[in-house]
């Protein structure tokens, strides 16, 4: 089996199973609990916070374990929104998010009456920073931007959205970095709320973080005791995210280690990919190299994904929250991609354990498949 | 006071078209008391006999309930009930008349009727003399009454030499006969709604099934394979392990679409489907083919079309769901159970076999021509040689 599905999901970090496992034995108890052994879980989890907080260069108390990204993403944006609708119902996001921005946009604007902007993108993925500028309103409380694309690994002009929102103190950022952790530099300056998650960086399911400045106030979603700063309620799963910080730490260095081969092993894959005839690379050349989107106009990619299945590859047409429906890619629509290039398109996604020989196995298996079940006519 | 599962301790199963089958009655009997046991075999304290129009299941302190449901999907019983039994004595049948009487009562009902059958002349009062027994006693004993017409229950009574039964419900069989007394055939499983049905009602005829099902991988998906064996899973309900031989259709369906025009590569693809389905039913012993085939559903489906399809093949082609139209096949396949499986999304045939006008009116002489364009003949071998056999049943 040749793994190439890594923006899914990636496998979990020996080291990070390992003391998961010790934890889950020793450390049972309620993290609130006041018995010494309540004691002992509460201090591995704040442990876990300080140090998740120190290597994303942030205060503990700015950091909200989640059961995942899509929690986090829903808690920012609608925690947010529903605590401060007095000030205005405007929020501005883009129209490539994850679904669980989408959704959550979706639903405010349905049920609570919010208005929501939806930024377009150029063929590259990316937002024109003129055009949020030109979508802030007097009544604009909330802004939401994904740091990296999940489906094409396009990066966000985050700089210069920060610069613009430095001017209109009064609306807050939100940055979906799922994707660009442990991929890429994050600076945390001038950001309000950040959602990670930690299945994405070989940690366990279950555990995501949402980064909230201390000032932020935000309405639970979840109501329950004073868990996490009394934003969210429910017993800690305190094992999981007791992990989280080393599991960050080991993520953060492989990241230094392995950058330059997962750039090369990007490199190969898009040029012997577009060496192939009516093989198109969609992913712009400034994209994280994690991600490598790309269409074959000569084959659906429901039939490539059979194949390549059959073949021993695990690797996702398009965003894996909706393949199962069957849908486009709303994605490669916002970026101008349509008809064959849109019904063609892969998603090759890359770890640090990729190795150049499962690249190349990838690109003469597409190769092959074109040639084998390929349109002729 | 005895507990109603030792008062109600038996199932009396009464066989349906059967009874009228002369000679072969008692093959027939046989095949159905042993699909009633192997339908019921996870209920191992149950115990059966046989006479020559009835099936006793003895419960054993077995839950009624899943059973009964359970024998609803055996074809060949016209009907059963849940039954007391007692000595073939007026006291005791009269005894327990009352008590399935009293049942009734508590459960809101009001009017009864007796309905008694003496199955042993030997027995010392006929018909209508029983009925006015028993019926004396509930109405002395209850505030139930009488009513020939229209009865909330009847109060069934039949006499047997060693044993009389007292019933008060009659809960519909299947119908039919017993699977595999009709032989043996080959169904074209596609995973569509009206293929399961289709299957349905010809083992309903006793006829027992052996399932092809072709996969173009990778223009069909794996999910669409597993698709067709869980409703092949859901079939063995009816009769049993059913068998499925997945063929792989890949080069054959790819060298069609080289060599013939689009609006006739179906037309071919259904004449290869049945050539490769005719063949493996004479290897697996089975008499004819069956399909969800209905007339003038698709366009594969018109009466031109199925006669271009049909020349190919000499066995019988069984078309169960040929004249029902849709509503009626979606209905069947939501009471059978495969409905919701058989919508999953999984795509059937890919979209690039899928052509934009397919012929509704085919001829065979084009048919022919085109066929004669490639060595068909090879790749057919060759998908039936590698043909990938699974038993599927329930546990």
């Amino acid at each position: 089996m040749i793994y190439f599905d890594y923006a899914s999901t990636a496998p979990v970090n020996p080291k990070v199973l390992e003391l998961y496992t010790q934890y889950l034995h020793d450390y049972f108890a309620n993290s609130e609990s006041h018995h010494p052994l309540g004691t002992e879980v509460s201090k591995l989890l704040e442990g876990s916070r300080r140090k998740t907080a120190a290597l994303l260069r942030v205060e503990p108390s700015d950091i909200v374990f989640t059961s995942g990204a899509c929690e986090a993403n829903s808690l920012a944006i609608k925690g947010y929104a529903f605590s401060h609708m007095n000030r205005g119902k405007h929020l501005i996001t883009t129209a490539i998010e994850h679904s669980s921005v989408l959704n959550s946009m979706k639903q405010l604007e349905d049920v609570f009456g919010f208005e929501v902007t939806y930024l377009g993108v150029d063929s590259e993925g990316k937002i024109r920073p003129e055009e949020l500028r030109a979508a802030i309103r007097p009544d604009t409380i909330l802004v939401s931007v994904m740091m990296v694309n999940n489906e094409t690994g396009s990066v966000q002009p985050m700089e210069e959205i920060k610069q613009i929102l430095k001017e209109y103190p009064t609306v807050k950022l939100h940055m979906d970095g799922v994707q660009a952790l442990g991929k890429m530099k994050i600076d945390l300056n001038g950001i309000d709320m950040a959602s990670f998650a930690a299945h994405k960086i070989h940690g366990l399911k279950g555990c995501g973080v949402l980064y909230r400045k201390k000032n932020i106030e935000l309405m639970p979603l979840i109501s329950g005791g004073d868990q996490e700063f009394g934003i969210r309620g429910g017993t800690e799963n305190a094992c999981n995210y007791a992990v989280f910080g080393d599991t960050l730490e080991y993520a953060l260095k492989d990241m230094e280690e392995y950058e330059g081969h997962v750039k090369e092993c990007n490199r190969y894959l898009r040029e012997r990919l577009s060496a192939i005839d009516g093989v198109l690379i969609n992913s712009p050349d400034d994209a994280i190299p994690y991600i490598l989107n790309i269409s074959c106009m000569k084959l659906p990619s429901e039939v490539h994904m059979n194949a390549l299945g059959s073949e021993g590859f695990c690797i996702s047409s398009h965003s894996t929250c909706h393949t199962k429906k069957n849908v486009l890619s709303y994605v490669a629509q916002e970026m101008g991609i349509t008809g064959k290039r849109q019904l063609g398109i892969l998603r090759i996604s890359l770890g640090n354990d990729t190795t150049l020989e499962e690249c190349e196995k990838l690109c003469d298996a597409i190769k092959e498949n074109i040639r084998k079940y390929g349109i002729r006519k | 006071m005895e507990s109603a599962n030792e008062k109600y301790g038996y199932i009396l199963v009464r066989f349906g078209e059967l009874s009228t089958k002369g000679k072969n009655k008692k093959d027939f009997i046989r095949q159905l008391t042993r699909n009633v046991k192997y339908a019921l075999s996870a209920y191992p304290q149950l115990e059966y006999r046989n006479d020559r129009d009835r099936l006793y299941i003895f419960l054993n302190d077995t839950d009624p309930v899943p059973v009964s449901q359970r024998l609803k999907d055996v074809f060949g019983i016209r009907s059963f009930s849940l039954a007391i039994k007692c000595e073939p004595e007026m006291e005791a049948i009269k005894q327990a008349a009352l008590y399935a009487a009293q049942k009734e009562w508590n459960e809101g009902k009001r009017t009864f009727k007796v309905m008694a059958r003496r199955n042993d002349k030997s027995f010392p009062f006929v018909s209508d003399q029983i009925n006015r027994f028993v019926a004396g006693r509930v109405l002395h004993e209850t505030e139930l009454k009488v009513d020939v017409h229209n009865p909330d229950f009847p109060l069934i009574v039949e006499i047997h030499k060693d044993a009389a039964y007292i019933m008060a419900h009659t809960e519909l069989g299947a119908g039919g006969y017993p699977v595999r007394v009709g032989g043996r055939a080959m169904m074209l499983l596609s995973g569509g709604i009206d293929s399961p049905v289709a299957a349905y009602e010809i083992m309903k005829r006793g006829v027992m099934i052996e399932c092809v099902h072709f996969a173009s991988q990778p223009y069909t998906s794996e999910q669409a394979k597993e698709k067709v064996l869980t409703l092949a899973k859901m079939l063995s309900r009816y009769q049993g392990p059913v068998r499925v031989h997945v063929v792989p259709f890949t080069d054959l369906q790819l060298a069609i679409y080289d060599h013939c025009p689009e609006n006739y590569a179906i037309t071919i693809m259904r004449r290869m489907m049945v050539r490769i389905a005719e063949e493996l039913a004479k290897k697996n012993k089975c008499l004819a083919l069956v399909t969800g085939e209905s007339v003038g559903q698709v366009a594969s489906q018109t009466l031109e079309s199925m006669g271009v399809i049909n020349e190919v093949i000499k066995l019988p082609v069984i078309r169960p769901v040929a004249t029902w139209d849709k509503l009626e096949i979606i209905a069947k396949a939501r009471e059978i159970g495969t409905y919701e499986t058989s919508i999953l999304p999984f795509e059937d045939c890919c979209t690039i076999f899928t052509p934009k006008d397919p012929v509704t009116k085919p001829r065979s002489d084009r048919a022919e021509q085109y066929e004669s364009r490639f060595d068909w003949k090879e790749l057919l071998d060759k998908a039936v040689e590698n043909t990938e056999t699974v038993t599927m049943s329930e546990e």
